[in-house]
């Protein structure tokens, strides 16, 4: 939500007189600059995400002469722009399963007494502390021909399903790692929502499902965007799950830099995969952001 | 149709709520006349707001029956009873604006645009918020949500109205201007109120007859004046106004009770029935100072204590008396020669008549303001 932050400014607003205490106003200085509190983590930004980002970007157009033949073949190769779209038409599925998985879960969450609260917490931050590797070689031997997923189809009487090394593989793969990302933020946003208000809905005659369509889901919608977001920008940029669980039919951009860089040592190629992986990335959110502008502000709750 | 024709007659019966070990509300009967304004009065817990959430169906009972308007209501889910309901904490949307809000039933009831709108500005114009139609909740302040909360409620033209604390998160200025705007829109709507609070103040100025509640039953059921002048317990005697309660040895000759407090003899009218500890209540007002030599008129009572605290309110003056046993009466008096001052040994005076002989609940002393 926005909120603006309040700047402190008692350093700023009275100007002292020459020759006053020396003490008091050196104690006032960190909150005359508020912005020197962002310094640690910004030079952290600048050092390990802005400088590699410039290089990487310049090489793009520089490697290995000036201009713009990285993009030129970029775009013409058939295969990276299949992989491009096919990057996006993943990470949005992943972030449907996540949302669809993600809602009830979180909403429960809001819902149970506190102990099962932290159980279905801790059930959401386990999976979290273990490496994704692990989890991801996981998958694969849940998700192999003889895997346990295709023992119990088989079992049921249906013939087995191809799941490893296909896109559905890698969707089931990477929403499952990245499910955390989606429930937190729901549920923070969800247990904010004032379950009397949906009461208050049933009061004016509101039947249950039609309360929850018009009261509840556009109050919880913050956070479906929100969680949805980090889910589809994190999906964009996944490299070992589609690398494992997947085969050549569902290769992710990230694949292709990958070789591009390491393999062919080809660093203005890969370079201006980033770059149009990075601005896709942008336009798709400037596209989504008049969708997550709310007018309202959640009423106060005293 | 006269106003009054539209409030809905409401029954309840033998109503219980248990919640596993806990008896939320214990055989719970009352019966509210069409067009009724009735408070639901008691302490938190008592089962006030039980009572008011089984009215509106957001609690189920575990026995019991309940009517509106003749009809039993206990099977009909809260949204198909047609009752508003105003919220302690306005339950306004907040995604939409006051007008939407104010529409969201008439909505639900497939009425037409022109008809709601009419509507929505009329409840709008009852509750004087008629300017901040395209509003947001947020942007308004508490007062005014609760405004609107109300014409929400009041807009699809319902025979019941419940009110659960709605001022109690207003400040008291506030408070009493609206506690007269809730009792005007009563009068003009002709609906059946209840109201929930813990406010006996507010109790006192709103209501036609108060249900007072304690520990999940109701006390005693009637007018203001009924439950101050004839409190039938202690509870609601000490919970409605101000009160003196006075405890000591118990003899009973024939129809009169006596008590001894502190070695001196005072008369209570009236019996008890048999095995129950008398404790006479006094009302502030009920009682005067005299100073020891002045002499005691017939049919009065007497008992000497020290003047503890002295208050001068304009009007007259408010005295805490400390008696001899250690128990403490409040004196009100409009008129006095002398006033006493802190320290003064003092007699406290009082007419058999205007005392009540209640039952002892062997409940501590709280108190309530």
């Amino acid at each position: 939500m926005n909120q603006t932050s309040h700047t402190p400014t008692a350093g700023g607003d009275h100007p002292r007189p020459a020759g006053a205490v020396q003490g008091p106003q050196r104690r006032l200085r960190l909150a005359a600059y508020p912005s020197l509190l962002a310094m640690p983590a910004l030079l952290l930004l600048i050092a390990a995400m802005g400088y590699p980002l410039l290089t990487v970007t310049l090489r793009s157009f520089s490697d290995p002469a000036w201009g713009l033949q990285n993009y030129v073949w970029f775009f013409s190769t058939p295969v990276n722009v299949t992989v491009l779209w096919r990057t996006f038409s993943i990470a949005a599925w992943v972030t449907i399963v996540c949302v669809i998985a993600a809602y009830p879960y979180a909403y429960l969450m809001t819902a149970v007494g506190p102990r099962l609260r932290l159980v279905l917490i801790l059930c959401v931050l386990v999976p979290f502390w273990v490496s994704g590797v692990v989890r991801t070689l996981a998958w694969v031997i849940l998700l192999q021909d003889s895997g346990i997923i295709n023992s119990v189809i088989r079992l049921l009487g249906f013939d087995g399903v191809k799941l490893i090394r296909t896109q559905t593989g890698v969707v089931i793969g990477m929403a499952q790692v990245l499910l955390p990302f989606m429930i937190l933020p729901l549920y923070s946003v969800m247990r904010g929502i004032d379950l009397r208000l949906v009461q208050a809905a049933r009061s004016l005659g509101a039947r249950p499902a039609r309360a929850f369509l018009q009261i509840y889901l556009p109050l919880s919608l913050p956070g479906v965007f929100a969680g949805a977001i980090i889910v589809f920008i994190l999906s964009l940029g996944f490299y070992i799950t589609p690398a494992l669980l997947g085969g050549p039919r569902s290769t992710m951009l990230s694949t292709l830099v990958q070789s591009q860089v390491l393999s062919l040592l080809n660093w203005g190629r890969g370079g201006a995969m980033g770059v149009v992986l990075l601005v896709a990335t942008f336009v798709l959110l400037a596209l989504a952001a008049p969708l997550m502008r709310q007018r309202h502000k959640q009423a106060s709750r005293s | 149709m006269t106003a009054r024709e539209r409030g809905a007659a409401i029954d309840i019966k033998g109503a219980t709520k248990r919640y596993g070990n806990f008896t939320a509300l214990d055989d719970v009967s009352l019966h509210i006349e069409p067009g009724e304004f009735m408070t639901l009065l008691g302490p938190s817990g008592s089962g006030k707001t039980t009572t008011l959430n089984v009215v509106a169906g957001f609690t189920d009972l575990t026995s019991g029956d309940l009517a509106v308007g003749g009809k039993s209501i206990v099977a009909l889910p809260a949204h198909k009873r047609n009752i508003g309901v105003v919220f302690q904490h306005y339950a306004l949307f907040p995604h939409m604006t006051v007008g939407k809000n104010v529409a969201y039933p008439l909505t639900l009831r497939g009425m037409d645009k022109p008809a709601r709108d009419r509507q929505v500005a009329r409840a709008l114009d009852m509750v004087k918020m008629a300017d901040f139609a395209h509003r947001y909740p947020a942007e308004l302040s508490g007062g005014q949500q609760q405004r609107v909360a109300l014409a929400r409620a009041i807009v699809f033209d319902p025979p019941l109205l419940l009110m659960d604390e709605p001022l109690g998160a207003l400040d008291k200025k506030l408070r009493e201007w609206l506690q007269l705007e809730i009792k005007r829109i009563h009068r003009e709507l002709g609906t059946t109120f209840v109201y929930v609070t813990h406010d006996q103040e507010e109790a006192l100025v709103l209501s036609d007859r108060i249900a007072v509640f304690n520990q999940g039953r109701i006390e005693q059921v009637g007018t203001g004046r009924q439950l101050y002048d004839e409190p039938t317990t202690l509870f609601v005697a000490k919970f409605i106004g101000e009160s003196t309660s006075l405890r000591g040895d118990a003899q009973t000759s024939g129809n009169e009770t006596s008590l001894t407090i502190a070695g001196q003899k005072i008369v209570a009218g009236g019996k008890l029935a048999g095995g129950q500890k008398p404790v006479v209540l006094l009302r502030p007002e009920k009682l005067s100072l005299a100073s020891a030599k002045t002499p005691l008129t017939a049919g009065q009572n007497s008992l000497t204590g020290e003047v503890s605290e002295a208050i001068y309110l304009g009007s007259g003056s408010k005295y805490q008396v400390t008696l001899r046993d250690g128990s403490v009466a409040i004196v009100r008096s409009s008129l006095e020669a002398a006033p006493f001052s802190i320290g003064d040994t003092v007699d406290l005076r009082w007419s058999v008549v205007d005392a009540k002989l209640l039952a002892d609940d062997n409940r501590a002393d709280m108190t309530m303001t």
